[in-house]
């Protein structure tokens, strides 16, 4: 091994310290684990640049962390534990304080709250993919020993990742299937085990641009240089589907229908792997008999999409074996997210493309880490686990007790919060304090975010961990405890969190962090005050590190630090060889022990075993009463690189590269409803409208509107009622609450019926 | 040695990584450029969709010979997410081109 490979700090000339590390957060991103190398002077990061040693990245950096020193030192970053009195929220009141008075408050409040009302009144809320997902689920049972906690946010149908997640545990019961980009091999698409791909189908994504969940989204213009060719369903017209063979562009929400539609031409045109599914799969009659009525002329009526490029698309990938595909948050952004993903897992399995190289990776659902999540989860007293709050009238049941992430379903915690439905009315208990870490749901999740606003404001104490002053923190928070970002502690990176994990990183820290602390030193502290008992072991994230890593491999944590990143080994075809299942048995961890193409649990959850179509409840076919008044179709949320959700808005060179939130129409609905680029426009549906800036070109179709999600504007007042703007651009202000599946995954953040028309300002 | 700046666009997907390397790299302000990404399209041509982002290296553009002159390449290159761009010899460029095949270019900034 290399000298370069051994250690990850270099000296350079002039003082300067080269440290080599794997990015994750904050600022915010996925666990793509990035290498970066940090270039230290005086204590201080003075340049970044990617690591050419990273198997996965290669030296290759997106801009947010080329940007990392405008983060680290911008002047408005939270450099220090903040308090403001309950009377002030939403007043710029905020008085510095020490970590010693920060924590002594919290504990005070905690042990209130625990004395007079029952730690049952305390709940927890999280963000996306961040490093604080890792830690974030333990605050709620093993800090504050509620069961309130654990994966809960402020979103209806839990809609991005937790639908995907459960999905695969039940039709194949493994962790989350990712493409084969060779992410496991230090050679890549030369090792000889792999195949490149010869279509990737790309599903409701646009990784170029996300880099979603765990996925190196540029894999695909390394594959596309290397003879890969795509198939794309997607309402817009990204770059990719202008470079794409077949582009199936869908009306937004309809994506079940089309999956119906390209089973169908596999199974009637007999292209399906017979040996697979023979020998693989559970109920393929059943399968054909739910999408047998699916003709590429029914699907186009529902979902725009040309006969000939449903046929054509279905045809390829079913005839050029290997091929890959990757599912996005569209499918789970849908109120038939559970039928959407359905159709995608049984795509790659009527074509054989699991599990074998070059079509989509498979791990077991059992996750590093995840254990202990899992046991710090289980540290309540079967009582005070029972106060788990659910639905009283029993709905969303696979979401309470059969799925892939736990917590409280997003929906029924706002009607328990609003005690506005008869059923909500006599709640057991009143919700008290929340803890938010790594989340800015008035701004980015929070469907109908008023209605949360106003929900929360009753709460007795609310805090949050964060780096910079949010319309959520200014809102609602009397305490924010300052966090440090990657450059400035230690940590691991878990691609796909563990489920799926084709390295572990090492997040090495650069810099001392100043005043700040990271997520897991925040709740080792807390925990050792609230819960000794549990955290009596416990002294350090390093404790924290060492254990868990000896606990799964035979190499140390100062081998990881040194090396960085260190890719897992891969065998393919583990059905076959028992790597899928915990018995060890070949196939499936299902209790057919096949892949389930009918479902065997899905029923008792009172589900349908297969795919069906449901309409949208916002659409003009359901609502034809309001298609005059709303003609036009919406979608909301793709992504743009120089942003992580409603991070990065107040950094200037990512600002600059996208400084306005765009709607974007197409060139007949401009001319028809008098919009000129630039203009400022309202965007309304049925429950609210956001506004934000036309821009007038084909991404979009005739009749579909695309706008940005998680628009706030620091440079705007802060203060209550404005919240830097946090209501004008407003994606969520059009979003229904609670229109989401029967098992309460799945809400239709990127669907539904809209009118637009210019306004003068961007506030209307 | 004489160098130039390849530029394979067909596979540039906009994604601003060698604008914002190439300002950390030089110390370029805000409202300057050392490279900028050009949209064209997306129009559909005789029925097919023409969307192409190219890039272009402004006169402060040194093909970062400091870097060079290091070992390292340049920070566009380096950090280029699709790996669009290459600072080749010039003897070698054709070759090169002829290898991508179509939509490639090369700057003499």
């Amino acid at each position: 091994m290399s000298e370069e490979k051994k250690s990850y700090l270099t000296e350079e000339s002039d003082g300067v310290l080269k440290v080599r590390t794997c990015a994750w957060s904050p600022p915010g991103d996925h666990p793509v684990g990035c290498g970066v190398c940090l270039y230290v002077k005086d204590g201080k990061v003075v340049k970044v640049e990617g690591d050419p040693t990273h198997p996965i990245s290669q030296g290759r950096l997106c801009p947010r962390c080329l940007a990392l020193d405008e983060v680290m030192y911008h002047p408005d970053r939270i450099k220090h534990p903040m308090k403001r009195a309950r009377k002030d929220r939403g007043k710029n009141t905020w008085e510095e304080i020490t970590w010693d008075e920060a924590y002594d408050i919290l504990e005070h409040k905690i042990r209130e709250i625990w004395d007079k009302y029952g730690a049952e009144t305390i709940f927890t809320l999280t963000g996306t993919g961040r490093e604080s997902t890792l830690y974030a689920p333990v605050y709620g049972p093993a800090v504050m020993n509620t069961p309130n906690g654990a994966s809960t946010y402020a979103f209806s149908g839990e809609a991005c990742y937790g639908p995907r997640a459960t999905i695969t545990n039940y039709l194949l019961g493994a962790g989350y299937p990712e493409m084969d980009y060779a992410q496991y091999f230090p050679d890549r698409y030369d090792d000889p085990r792999y195949e490149i791909p010869k279509y990737v189908l790309v599903w409701g994504k646009d990784p170029l641009y996300s880099s979603p969940d765990s996925f190196f989204g540029h894999s695909l213009i390394d594959l596309k240089k290397r003879g890969t060719r795509f198939i794309v369903i997607d309402p817009r017209l990204t770059w990719l589907a202008s470079r794409a063979d077949f582009h199936l562009q869908l009306r937004p929400g309809t994506d079940a229908a089309v999956g119906m539609g390209l089973l169908r031409v596999i199974i009637e045109e007999d292209l399906y792997d017979h040996a697979f599914v023979e020998k693989w799969c559970h109920g393929f009659d059943e399968l054909r008999e739910a999408v047998k009525d699916w003709t590429p002329e029914r699907v186009q009526e529902i979902t725009w999409v040309d006969p000939e490029v449903l046929v054509g698309a279905a045809r390829a990938f079913a005839t050029n074996v290997p091929s890959s595909a990757l599912w996005g948050v569209a499918l789970d952004q849908a109120k038939a997210s559970t039928q959407a993903g359905m159709c995608f897992l049984d795509l790659l399995a009527l074509t054989g493309n699991l599990d074998r190289p070059g079509g989509v990776t498979l791990g077991k659902p059992t996750s590093f880490i995840g254990q202990w999540r899992y046991d710090m989860m289980n540290v309540l007293d079967p009582e005070m686990a029972a106060k788990h709050i659910v639905d009283p009238t029993g709905k969303y049941e696979l979401f309470n007790t059969g799925a892939a992430m736990g917590g409280v379903q997003g929906d029924t915690l706002l009607n328990y919060l609003e005690q506005k439905l008869p059923e909500f009315k006599e709640v057991p208990y009143k919700l008290r304090m929340c803890w938010m870490i790594g989340t800015n749901p008035l701004a980015c999740m929070a469907d109908q975010p008023q209605r949360w606003y106003k929900a929360m404001l009753p709460l007795d104490f609310i805090v949050a961990n964060e780096i910079f002053m949010t319309p959520t923190t200014m809102a609602l928070c009397d305490l924010v405890l300052p966090l440090s970002t990657f450059a400035e502690h230690d940590g691991l990176v878990t691609p796909h969190f563990g489920r799926n994990q084709h390295f572990i990183g090492a997040m090495n820290k650069a810099v001392e962090p100043l005043d700040t602390k990271s997520n897991l030193e925040i709740l080792i502290d807390m925990g050792r005050r609230m819960r000794p008992e549990i955290w009596e072991k416990m002294a350090s994230p390093e404790d924290f590190f060492r254990d868990k890593l000896k606990e799964v491999y035979d190499w140390d944590y100062d081998e990881l630090r040194g090396e960085v990143c260190r890719q897992h080994d891969y065998e393919y075809y583990k059905y076959e060889t028992g790597g899928l299942r915990d018995d060890g048995e070949p196939g499936f961890q299902t209790l057919t022990g096949k892949v389930e193409l009918y479902s065997m649990l899905l029923p008792v959850f009172g589900e349908q075993g297969t795919p069906y179509y449901e309409e949208p409840e916002y659409s003009q076919a359901s609502k034809p009463e309001l298609a005059e008044e709303f003609p036009l179709v919406y979608t909301t949320g793709g992504r743009n690189i120089s942003m992580f959700h409603s991070e990065h808005r107040q950094i200037p060179s990512m600002r600059a590269m996208h400084p306005d939130p765009l709607a974007t129409i197409n060139p007949v609905d401009a001319e028809k409803y008098g919009i000129k680029e630039g203009d400022w426009v309202a965007v309304e549906s049925p429950l609210g409208r956001a506004i934000q800036k036309a821009s007038i070109n084909e991404q979009v179709c005739p009749n579909l509107v695309h706008i940005e999600h998680a628009w706030w504007f620091p440079e705007q007042d802060g203060e209550a009622p404005n919240l830097y703007g946090v209501w004008d651009a407003n994606a969520n202000n059009l979003i229904p609450h609670e229109s989401v599946g029967l098992t309460g995954y799945g809400a239709p953040y990127k669907n539904g019926m809209c009118k637009i028309y210019k306004v003068d300002t961007p506030k209307g | 040695m004489k160098y130039g700046m390849l530029i394979d666009y067909g596979n540039c997907t906009n994604c601003g990584t060698c604008e914002i390397a190439c300002r950390k790299e030089h110390g370029i302000p805000l409202d300057e450029w050392g490279i900028k990404v050009n949209e064209i399209g997306p129009k559909k041509l005789a029925g097919t969709w023409e969307w192409d982002y190219v890039p272009v290296p402004s006169s402060l553009c040194n093909l970062c010979a400091e870097r060079l002159a290091k070992g390292k390449l340049p920070a566009c290159q380096h950090h280029c997410l699709a790996k669009v761009i290459e600072v080749l010899p010039l003897e070698e460029m054709p070759a090169r081109m002829r290898a991508i095949g179509s939509k490639v270019t090369c700057y003499l900034p």
